[in-house]
This record gives structure tokens, sequence and C-alpha cells, in this order.
């Protein structure tokens, strides 16, 4: 399951990266995100799909939640969220 | 006020009542030149005579005899709109100093309101010897639309009213309107007037009719003359059946009209003079655009078109005209008119070269990150894909950005019927292609849904929260 998220989240950023005509970074765990290629509203678009897709939105979710910082981070946001929801 | 203009009743009958001019509603139909040797009210219209009058009634047809029978007798005419919460009724009373009320509903429900004088209205007309000489220049107190809430009134009269009709004899055979809205509303209300005025007869919409048989009930009565908004319009064109009407002349109005539905509405009546009006509860008719394009010659601006002043004011479009309304009923503490008789209608409007266009309503902007964004641009985006109905463009939480731009869409049904998983897909793929070759990319939508219907509201609009 946790690697099925992983692949969920990057293809939703390769699909918004390719819509919004941004070069996307290769997206190892400690890439910072601000330097993945994304803008933040390419950001926001991501996390409304995968809201839809994955049906959670770890960052709504708390309100303590720190903002990642890596890549790995927010997948690793996803991968708790889903997990406590199991 | 004194008695100065015609009545409804006296205007009606300088048309050309001869012609046989009815009303008709689903289920029957009334001849008005019956009003002449009778009524539709059970008491003698000494009940109304000088009086405060509300109507509220369920019917709509009811509700149009009693505004013939009262305009010109009663000091004031407050007006229901059919979807009135009864639990603003108290208020709606003491503020207009509602003292007769003239309704369909059970006697014994309305006493409850404590008002004294109540007179029934019937959807017949029984024979009665009436004096219909009028005594009042009757003062209609209309509600605005799309409130939620405590409602808002605005105080006109039938000249306000009527300002805008021209008596025209252009057509040959009689004159047969019909109108989406219901008449108990500034749009539907101005229908009325005009099938009156002009001597010719009225289609009535039913409660819950879908647009598409209401079109077709219409053309059984030969309809010449249609009117609704976008949104009426773009249900009524989902089915081929739309094209049993021929008629002469079809007006959009209420809502933003695209270049998209009015493509639509000329390829499907190619007989019909395809026009989009501006007009509000508060700021009247201001205007008529008859050539085939969306939005409005600059030259309208500032310059008095057939009596009426626009002005653009801090982006939004505010009219001066002796249509407008006089003013806000009850202690608003907004005023309707700024010092020089403008009326703001809060409609954002952008200038292109020549044309102005309507870009949305002032407190309808989604803000992605600190860029505002209409939702009424992008959707004038999305329905111009072929395989596109009608959208609604909403703001969608984001915390990235604090919103992003969401798109309900409802496809055509002949594609939607067709199409697997895949293809709806690639539809999507398609519209959100033509947003980004369209549109700077915060008005974009993120998601876009297919959806099977998109929410109406009572007075033909599209479902906007905060409209």
């Amino acid at each position: 399951m946790a690697g099925s998220i992983r692949t969920t989240i990057i293809s939703h950023f390769e699909q918004v990266a390719a819509e919004q005509r941004h070069k996307l970074a290769s997206l190892t765990d400690d890439r910072p995100l601000m330097e993945s290629g994304l803008d933040s509203l390419a950001f926001a678009v991501v996390v409304a799909r995968l809201e839809d897709a994955l049906g959670c939105d770890p960052f709504s979710a708390s309100d303590d939640a720190a903002f990642p910082v890596t890549f790995g981070d927010f997948v690793q946001m996803y991968e708790k969220m889903h997990e406590n929801a199991a | 006020m004194p008695h100065s203009t015609s009545s409804l009743w006296e205007s009606f009958n300088r048309g050309v009542p001869e012609r046989g001019a009815c009303l008709w509603a689903s289920d029957s139909s009334i001849a008005l030149s019956d009003l002449a040797s009778g009524s539709a009210l059970d008491s003698s219209l000494d009940a109304v005579r000088g009086r405060t009058v509300l109507v509220w009634a369920s019917d709509q047809l009811a509700a149009g005899l009693a505004l013939i029978e009262i305009d010109g007798l009663a000091r004031r005419l407050v007006l229901c709109p059919p979807d009135l919460d009864p639990a603003h009724l108290p208020y709606v009373i003491t503020t207009a100093e509602v003292d007769t009320i003239v309704t369909d509903w059970p006697t014994e429900m309305v006493r409850s309101f404590g008002v004294e004088s109540i007179v029934r209205c019937e959807r017949s007309i029984r024979s009665v010897l009436v004096e219909r000489t009028p005594a009042h220049d009757t003062e209609w107190i209309l509600f605005t639309s799309g409130t939620t809430g405590v409602p808002k009134m605005v105080v006109h009269t039938l000249s306000t009213l009527t300002g805008a009709i021209k008596r025209s004899g252009s057509l040959s055979g009689p004159v047969v309107w019909a109108t989406f809205y219901d008449i108990r509303r500034y749009g539907g209300l101005q229908i009325f007037f005009r099938a009156l005025l002009g001597g010719g007869s009225l289609v009535l919409s039913a409660p819950g009719e879908p647009p598409t048989a209401f079109l077709m009930r219409a053309s059984r009565h030969v309809v010449t003359h249609i009117t609704g908004t976008p949104s009426h319009w773009r249900r009524a064109l989902m089915s081929s059946a739309a094209r049993s009407a021929s008629p002469a002349y079809v007006r959009l109005s209420g809502e933003i009209a695209d270049q998209t539905v009015i493509d639509q509405l000329r390829a499907t009546f190619p007989n019909a003079n395809v026009a989009h009006a501006f007009a509000s509860t508060e700021a009247g008719v201001a205007f008529e655009v008859t050539d085939g394009r969306a939005g409005f010659p600059t030259s309208f601006v500032g310059a008095s078109v057939t009596g009426v002043d626009l002005k653009i004011e801090n982006d939004t479009l505010r009219i001066r005209s002796s249509r407008t309304a006089l003013r806000y009923l009850g202690n608003s503490t907004e005023t309707l008119l700024d010092p020089e008789g403008f009326v703001d209608t809060g409609d954002v409007v952008e200038q292109r070269g020549e044309r102005c266009y309507f870009i949305g309503r002032r407190g309808g902007i989604i803000n992605v990150g600190g860029l505002k964004i209409h939702p009424e641009e992008v959707e004038a985006v999305i329905n111009r894909h072929p395989d596109v109905r009608m959208s609604l463009v909403t703001a969608r939480k984001n915390p990235i950005t604090g919103a992003i731009v969401s798109a309900d869409v409802v496809l055509t049904s002949d594609i939607e019927r067709s199409l697997d998983s895949a293809s709806v897909e690639s539809t999507k793929s398609e519209i959100l292609e033509a947003c980004r070759g369209a549109l700077p990319a915060h008005k974009v939508p993120a998601t876009i849904r297919v959806v099977d219907s998109l929410q109406v509201s009572p007075s033909g609009k599209i479902g906007r929260r905060d409209a």
C-alpha cells in the first residue's frame, strides 16, 4: 500500500508538471520540495488531486502539520495519514 | 400616491386585447378580457382599494390575475416570490405595513400572521359587476433576487416597471410570450407586462417543470417570444425537442450570456432574433443587445442609450434611468442610489476596445494565493467545448494557496450516454487544455468533475453560494 501511495504521488507530480510546463527534478527522498520544479500553484493542484485520488488531505487534517521540507517528508505525510485511517 | 398614470388594466385595454389574449397555465387558461365583467378575487374590489396589499399565492396564474386587479386600486402592492420562506412574512408585513393579504393559501394558515383583512384569489374568473376606475399610482414592492436570509425589498411603480416596454407591432400574427421565469420575480414580471401591454398572450411555467417540457408546451401554443436565463436555455437545449419551437424572438437575461449560448440559440432557432438584455430588480431594464455578440458596445457607456446612463466605477456597472427602483424598503442602512442617482449593479465589467464584457459578480471572486478570479470567466471558456452543456466553477479550499479553482461540468446528453470512463477522462483533458490555452495558470481548474446536473435556483440562475 505504502508503495502505491508513493507511485500515485509521483504520477501526480509528473502530470501537473507536464500540464503547467514545469521541468520536474528527479524526485528522490532528500529532494527539497522547493527545488522539485513545481511552484506553489502547482503544489496546490497536486494536493487537491491527491485528495481526490487518496481520499485525504494531510495538510488540512491536522493543525500542527509542519510543512514538509523534502519530497520524502511529503510522501511520509500521506503514508502516515493512510496508516492512521486504516 | 394619487393617481396620475394608467393602471395595468387600462394599459391592457389600450393594447389589442380583441385578439383574445390569454394566460396559459399547464392545466388551464384564462381569457383576460373576462376581467371586464368579472373578478378572480372573492370579495368586492373595495377590499383592496387604498390598502397595502400583500400578494402571497401558491399559484402563479392566481397571482397574475390578482396583480391586474389590484394595480391602480391599492396604495401599495407587495409581491411575494414563489419561494418566499413564510418565516420571513412577519418581517415583510411589518416593514411594508401590510394591512391586507391576497392569497390562495388556506385562510386559517394566513390568519396566523395577524393581518385582519384576508382576500382570497382564484385561478378562475367569476362573473360579477366590477368598477376598475384607478385611484392610486400603486407602489410595487418587489423582492431582490438571490437574497438569502432576511428578504430585501425595493420600491417600484408601474411606470418604472414598464418604462422599457415599447409597443411594437412588428409581428403580423398574434404575439405569444413564454417565459421560464416566474412572473412574481422581476424578469418574469417584465414579460407579464410585455404580454399585457402588447395585447399578447403568455404561457406560464409550472413549478418543477423541466425546461424542455415547458418549451414543448409553449410551442403547442405557437410561442413567438421566449425569455429565460442562460441556465434555463442551456438546460432546455439539452434535448433536441427544443427545436419544436420556432420563435421569432429569443431573449436571455439574468446571467452573463456568453458567446457559446448565444451561438447555440442562433443555431437552434435560425429564424429568431436572439437578444440578451441587462436587467435587475434594483437597476431595472438597462439595455438590450441584438447584434448576436456577447457583451455590449463600449459606446453605451457614458452616452445616454434611450434614456439610460451607464458608468463603470470601481470595475462595476452603474445604471441611472427612470426604470430603476426608487429605494430600498425598510430601515436598511444601504442606499440604493448614489448621489448622482446611479444604482451599483455589482456586476464587474471589463472593457476590451470597442466592447464591454461582464466578468462576474463583485462578491463572487475566488482568491487563489492573492490572485483574483471570477468563476464566470472560467465557465465561459469551459462552455466553449462542444461536449459541454453547462458548468459551474467554484472555490475549493486549499492548504497551499487558500483556494483553488474547481469545475463541475455537465456534458451534452448525447455525448454523456455514449462515453465510457476513458473518453470522459479525455474530454476532461481537452477541457483543461482549452483552459490552459485561454487562461493564466491560476484560473485553470485544478480539478474537473463530470456531473449529471447542476443546481439552478428558483430564479433560474446557476446555484452560486454568494448569489
